[in-house]
């Protein structure tokens, strides 16, 4: 198994701070502006974010996060059953501007699932979406990022990891991985 | 990532402590979906079920059916009164011909103790039993524990006492199995006649007195005295039993604890449970209701996972 660098903690830092001022750049005040992070990983980025933003803008930012399980394609389809993650959206999102967070963007299929489970909470006026890591080629839908952290190349048999303090780890660092 | 140990949910008694905390974990998530504003999910959209009742049931039927659509599931719905039954068609018969109509999963109500069983044994379908008779309701069992554990944060050592009919309870054997099994201790009371002889083998306290069974527990579970299973006189009438084993405020009340009040359904007021008990801040029977489309959604969408 090889193992890649692709951030380090460093970088990492860096990369968080600049997507944070895209967001205050195109959300202002975040008065119309919900984060809601993508269990089970994207949590992580998404509370790092929301900590961040807060401070950065002194306000509160309403804050969830969604597990989007149930509205997955692939049910029956997988050896064994997806297990579901809590799903907590404790405000009204009809109508407001939603940046869903997750850590890694693949496929696509989990962010199509995680559409159709928040339109069951109301009708956002806006969705973003904000990708820690953005895996070129690999999508099989077409859906896009409006934040990127770092667009990388990957075959698909490859594997993104995230390590970052919040789940346990000493550095937040995140590689890129060889199945061999 | 795990999955449950069992094609079919036959009984509690073939199912693992595991699969009831997997089912209680999904069935979690499944009780915030169906508080959302749109309390609808796709899980099962390609999955065709067929609820079949040889026997009289609301509740149940109405939960299940719920859970189902609640999933997406299309669903028909048989009931032997007016069916070809009638006419003398074979159980195996009966849903062969469901089942040929490209159904996946079979919800059956039987009068015939292990009739599920049977059927399991004889077809490819995933099967849920509903009720067979005297033996189990799992569905049952698992949303009373589902609801002891959400009221009392666990089950683990919880002391929860069984009152009633339990001769002729299926609700009874299923919840004596899933309690055990999470680890609670169990105590069963009712009149002589109406416990079975060597219910003490399974390894759960006998009682006579019901004042001293609400002493000793957490949780009563009060059960339906079930007149059209009784073929002979059990007890001189019903109003000498709701004398001597029906639940009052007044005895509530007299206990030096709060203990809780759970009822599967369909309550005989008056008799087993007074009025003033069923709907006092005891009880917790319409939880367990709401509880129920939740855990019987859990149990539908594990079980399809593993067809």
């Amino acid at each position: 198994m090889q193992k890649k660098l692709i951030l380090d903690t460093d970088l990492l830092d860096i990369t968080i701070s600049r997507l944070c001022q895209e967001l205050i750049e195109n959300h202002g005040d975040f008065s119309e502006t919900v984060i809601i992070g993508m269990q089970s990983r994207g949590i992580f980025v998404a509370e790092i974010i929301h900590k961040k933003l807060e401070k950065l803008t002194k306000k509160d930012i309403p804050f969830g996060y969604l597990d989007a399980t149930f509205h997955r394609d692939d049910f029956r389809r997988r050896e064994i059953p997806a297990k579901a993650s809590e799903t907590k959206i404790e405000f009204a999102i009809e109508g407001k501007s939603v940046v869903l967070v997750d850590d890694v963007l693949f496929t696509g299929r989990t962010i199509r699932a995680a559409m159709d489970t928040m339109i069951t909470f109301g009708r956002p006026k806006k969705v973003e979406l904000l990708v820690l890591i953005d895996r070129k080629y690999t999508r099989e839908l077409p859906i896009a990022a409006d934040y990127v952290g770092k667009s990388v190349n990957t075959l698909t048999s490859q594997r993104v990891l995230v390590e970052l303090e919040a789940q346990g780890h000493k550095q937040n660092k995140i590689w890129l991985i060889n199945k061999d | 990532m795990s999955k449950l140990s069992q094609k079919h949910l036959l009984g509690i008694k073939d199912l693992t402590s595991e699969d009831i905390e997997l089912i209680f974990e999904t069935a979690d998530n499944f009780k915030e979906v169906i508080n959302r504003p749109v309390k609808k999910v796709p899980s099962l959209r390609d999955v065709t079920i067929a609820n079949v009742f040889f026997e009289n049931s609301t509740r149940t039927r109405l939960s299940f059916e719920l859970a189902q659509k609640r999933l997406s599931a299309d669903t028909i719905n048989f009931s032997a009164s007016n069916s070809s039954v009638k006419k003398g068609e074979t159980l195996l018969d009966t849903v062969n011909n469901i089942l040929a109509m490209k159904v996946d999963m079979i919800v059956m109500r039987h009068a015939s103790p292990g009739a599920p069983h049977y059927l399991a044994k004889h077809i490819k379908a995933n099967i849920v039993n509903a009720g067979d008779g005297t033996h189990e309701h799992p569905t049952q069992a698992l949303l009373d524990a589902f609801s002891i554990r959400e009221k009392l944060g666990s089950v683990a050592g919880k002391k929860i006492a069984i009152i009633g009919d339990i001769l002729h309870s299926r609700v009874a054997l299923s919840n004596i199995f899933a309690l055990q099994k999470l680890g609670a201790k169990v105590m069963v009371c009712g009149p002589p006649t109406l416990l079975p002889k060597f219910i003490g083998q399974l390894g759960v306290e006998v009682e006579f007195d019901v004042r001293k069974a609400l002493q000793w527990c957490d949780v009563a579970n009060v059960l339906r005295i079930q007149l059209e299973r009784q073929q002979i006189k059990y007890f001189p009438s019903l109003r000498e039993y709701s004398l001597y084993y029906g639940i009052t405020k007044k005895l509530l009340d007299s206990l030096k604890k709060q203990i809780v009040i759970m009822h599967p359904g369909p309550i005989n007021r008056g008799v087993e449970l007074s009025s003033d008990a069923a709907d006092s801040q005891h009880s917790i029977i319409l939880d367990q209701v709401e509880n129920g489309v939740a855990v019987r959604m859990a149990v539908l969408y594990l079980l399809a996972a593993r067809s």
